[in-house]
């Protein structure tokens, strides 16, 4: 990382009449345009040549982290590798000049691993369809969501306002029931990180119409009394549904649908190894059980009698859109060539080996870091801070020391059950060595935050930005360049 | 199974980890999970195939797609790529990075969303934008959702009947269940009936007005003394533009718009079958709070040194939960720095040549299929830049042109039923691509 070396904006490197670009001749005559509608004064962009763009973003990228830089334990995020061919694959020249609205006729191929990756995330899911419009997480929970809607709509079941999350749920969750046009309903968590089933069932009615779980949990807990959830909440008339962030572990396990979840979706930018682009482009595949196949969002890719597929645009009962077109196509392919080479095998092998990482840091540092929920943990764990409470030093300090060491920070005060939350969710990416690397890495913090804790919290020492005033970016903001 | 490629652990190297673990095998891991939720078996999927078996998997599918020479676009253009946006988009520091929720390692991120940002500002003449929307019409639906929640207790939402009608489905989709009423502003002569609106505004209740220009049939709308009329009945005003045309047609500040939304895919996007694209937004300093998605801003660190972070974030789910102005968390990311970087590449008068380059050979298309009699343009007098409305002369469906130039490899535009087609032609089109169109219409 060189900032030192490198702090400039690309508008700093602009200089007048420089130019990045070539451009056909014009070849036909020049045409007017009414005044009214002409925009009155040039946006005041950077004018930078093509060597000097590049060195710019090829500085800047060094001043970032990604996982092919280092280990990532990011807790709920599943920062797994992210292969190559997929990269080369989902840049191909073909489907980089397909038009979504070409003739079904002229992109079977397109069409048809569309279908096969729904097919696929059907059976991995345990669902009857798939829909894979949903461009993130938080848009499949909001799609997801909406298609519980129109189906109580659909039976004039028009009292159910309410949905209920578990305290420890993504914040994702409560928000997109909000988005969604519903009141949130909080359920609490036992000790053991489990959602308590006697207050569930004290907050069921007639007026629920979802229940949102995460499975395993925030806390890194298979939710045991599943079974019993879902007759609870299926018997008062509501439908259940599953956050997929954190269906890694269970890829060979056990599937939603056969644990009584009604409707779900799945992150492929976590479980299915597309990357996370710092922020995206994700995907949020929704799949239901049988008989709400009828409300997933238009458009739908169907098949004819003679095997060809066409696009269904309309659909009287469809939810409607949720995306202009059929979401964010090229992390379909991403997806559907991590799946191909996995295979079902391997798909297993990788929750399993994700859940042993997992346990495997737990049982390592346990002794120096508080583990409020005992394991066996699946993908990912809680400490509740540095076990000696003594020291002063805060998972916040923790988390920015790692920095110094060479680490991405794990997800820090997530869930909201702990005061010092700090989740790892180390992914079957990583080998036992760099493990190894990451434990000697957090037991070395334990020690200094007790012999000389003002190392710790006073880190980070050596990352590209130290301590960046976050309290001065809120109050004054300045967004944009002309700002500074 | 044999070891696999993307998993490090070896056999001998498992068996000690389950050891530390205290557990004699994988499964033990799984003892919480009764064995009634188990899958029976494996999945019903395929075996893993080697990396050359899924080129080959993969080739054999994209066999069966055609590639044509675009004339299509409804929010879709075909404009060319520069390598160096490929090259920069390509880096894994970037491809591979998590929300810079950690801003000592993420500068890159924050840097590039920041100059996004700016560009944005620059592109639309607003105070603020966003760090990106999924596309176009979430945007849109969402700068619904914020006009809705700005006026408190206001229920209805006015939205031009010139809207791409997949945006206004969308804007309908997330309307619905916050019993937000979506009124159409009816169109007169291919633009929003401007009486109407009035009457609409009249009524009362409206918390803001949906309009786009270029609308669905690149008809560049005169939005003159819209922003008063509408801010005088206190509501917002919305303007959904693609992002390229706002290079030399007016932008949404210009017309005194309180939020620009609108699809950045016709900065270079590849056409991709639809996605990722980019949805963007930018509003005004005061409505800045209630904007939905990630800002990033700029401040100083320990060093003195200019540093960046995600910043206003009391508006997002992770801190708000159902108090948050969105659900948005992961959005398009990493297509802003295509976008940032194609803004940088060309610069303004780049951007304005390429709108140039099209309108002008748009326009010489739309004159000679006029001369063939066979079609004519749907509103003659209207503005446009590079997308048009045609509709068929007697005798002629779009059913029957479109195949025709099908068979010379050609898309010919949307069809918006049997008699009128939209046609788009960007820069990339040759004038042999655009004299073979103008052929087939007059063999027809």
């Amino acid at each position: 990382m060189n900032r030192k070396l490198y702090d400039k904006l690309i508008f700093d490197l602009s200089c007048p009449g420089r130019r990045g670009y070539d451009m056909p001749r014009r070849l036909y005559d020049d045409i007017e345009l009414p005044d009214a509608v002409l925009r009155q004064q040039a946006p005041a962009l950077p004018e930078v040549d093509e060597p000097t763009l590049v060195r710019h973003y090829t500085n800047q990228s060094t001043n970032n982290f990604g996982v092919d830089t280092g280990f990532y334990p990011l807790g709920s995020c599943t920062m797994k590798y992210n292969p190559k061919i997929n990269e080369s694959l989902g840049a191909d020249p073909v489907i980089a000049a397909l038009h979504p609205a070409q003739p079904a006729s002229t992109v079977q191929g397109a069409l048809k691993l569309y279908r096969m990756l729904e097919n696929m995330l059907s059976e991995i899911g345990g669902m009857a369809e798939f829909t894979l419009n949903p461009f993130a997480g938080a848009h499949g929970e909001l799609t997801g969501l909406m298609v519980i809607h129109a189906y109580h709509d659909s039976r004039g079941d028009s009292a159910r306002t309410r949905v209920i999350v578990p305290d420890s749920a993504h914040g994702t969750n409560p928000a997109s029931a909000m988005i969604a046009g519903y009141e949130v309903i909080e359920v609490k968590s036992l000790a053991d990180g489990t959602v308590d089933v006697d207050d569930l069932r004290s907050k069921l009615d007639e007026t629920v119409a979802a229940v949102m779980m995460t499975n395993p949990n925030t806390t890194g807990m298979f939710e045991k009394n599943i079974p019993a959830i879902a007759d609870a909440v299926h018997a008062a008339g509501a439908l259940l549904y599953y956050d997929g962030a954190n269906l890694n572990p269970m890829l060979g396990v056990a599937r939603p649908g056969d644990m009584g979840f009604d409707v779900m979706h799945i992150n492929l930018h976590k479980t299915f190894s597309t990357p996370h682009g710092g922020g995206g482009p994700g995907a949020g595949p929704v799949g239901v059980r049988k008989g709400l196949e009828e409300f997933l969002p238009s458009p739908r890719i169907r098949r004819r009698g003679d095997g060809s597929l066409y696009v269904e645009q309309t659909s009287d009962t469809a939810l409607g859109r949720v995306s202009s077109w059929f979401g964010n196509y090229t992390v379909f392919i991403k997806a559907f060539a991590y799946i191909l080479a996995m295979g079902a095998d391997g798909l297993a092998m990788a929750g399993k080996l994700a859940t042993l990482n997992a346990n495997y840091v737990m049982n390592a540092l346990k002794d120096v870091y508080l583990l409020p929920v005992p394991g066996p943990c699946k993908h990912e764990f809680v400490f509740d801070g540095l076990a000696d409470k003594s020291t002063g030093v805060t998972t916040l300090n923790v988390a920015k020391r790692l920095l110094d060491l060479g680490f991405h920070a794990p997800t820090i005060y997530f869930p909201l059950l702990f005061h010092e939350s700090l989740m790892i969710e180390p992914t079957e990416s990583e080998s036992r060595e760099t493990l190894d690397v990451f434990i000697a890495a957090m037991r070395q913090i334990a020690r200094e935050a007790a012999e000389t804790p003002d190392l710790v919290k006073s880190a980070p020492h050596d990352t590209p930005a130290v301590h960046p005033d976050d309290t001065e970016a809120a109050l004054h903001p300045k967004v944009k360049f002309s700002d500074l | 199974m044999s070891q696999h490629r993307y998993l490090p652990h070896t056999p001998a190297q498992i068996d000690e980890m389950l050891r530390a673990c205290g557990a004699s095998s994988l499964d033990d891991l799984y003892a919480d999970v009764d064995p009634s939720l188990r899958l029976k078996g494996r999945y019903a999927l395929p075996d893993a195939l080697s990396e050359v078996e899924v080129r080959r998997g993969f080739d054999a599918l994209n066999a069966q797609n055609t590639v044509l020479t675009c004339f299509a676009g409804c929010g879709a253009y075909d404009h060319y790529t520069p390598a160096a946006i490929q090259a920069v988009m390509q880096r894994s520091e970037y491809l591979t990075a998590y929300t810079p929720y950690q801003p000592e390692i993420s500068q890159g991120t924050l840097q590039y969303i920041f100059e996004y940002q700016s560009m944005m500002c620059e592109l639309t003449r607003m105070d603020v934008s966003n760090a990106s929307m999924y596309d176009g019409a979430t945007a849109t639906a969402e700068a619904m959702l914020m006009a809705v929640n700005a006026s408190r207790k206001k229920r209805r939402v006015l939205i031009s009947a010139t809207v791409d009608p997949k945006t206004a489905a969308v804007v309908n989709t997330y309307a619905r269940y916050h019993r937000i009423a979506v009124e159409v502003i009816p169109a007169r002569d291919g633009v929003t009936d401007r009486r109407e609106l009035e009457l609409m505004l009249g009524a009362g209740d409206v918390a803001g007005v949906i309009v786009a220009t270029p609308n669905y049939r690149g008809i560049l709308e005169d939005l003159s003394g819209w922003a008063d009329l509408i801010h005088a009945a206190k509501a917002l005003l919305i303007i959904n533009s693609h992002a390229l045309t706002l290079a030399w047609a007016r932008p949404q500040g210009e017309w005194g718009a309180d939020i620009a939304v609108g699809d950045a895919q016709s900065l270079g996007m590849p056409l991709n079958f639809g996605g990722p694209y980019l949805g963007y937004m930018c509003t005004t300093k005061a409505l800045m709070r209630k904007m939905p998605g990630r800002i990033v801003g700029a401040t100083t660190d320990a060093l003195g040194q200019r540093t960046f972070v995600l910043t206003l974030q009391a508006r997002e789910q992770h801190i708000r939960r159902e108090k948050a102005t969105s659900n948005i968390c992961s959005n398009q990311g990493i297509m802003t720095l295509h976008a940032g970087a194609f803004m940088a590449l060309y610069g303004a008068e780049g951007l304005r040549e390429l709108n140039r380059l099209s309108a002008n050979a748009a326009h010489f298309l739309a004159r000679e299929l006029e001369a063939t009699g066979k079609m004519r343009l749907t509103y003659p007098d209207k503005p446009f830049i590079n997308e048009f409305a045609m509709t068929m002369a007697d005798g002629y469906t779009t059913g029957a042109l479109l195949q025709a130039l099908r068979e010379q490899g050609i898309l010919g535009g949307v069809a918006v039923d049997d008699t009128e087609i939209i046609i788009a032609v960007t820069e990339k089109r040759t004038p042999v691509e655009i004299d073979q169109y103008i052929q087939t219409v007059i063999n027809l």
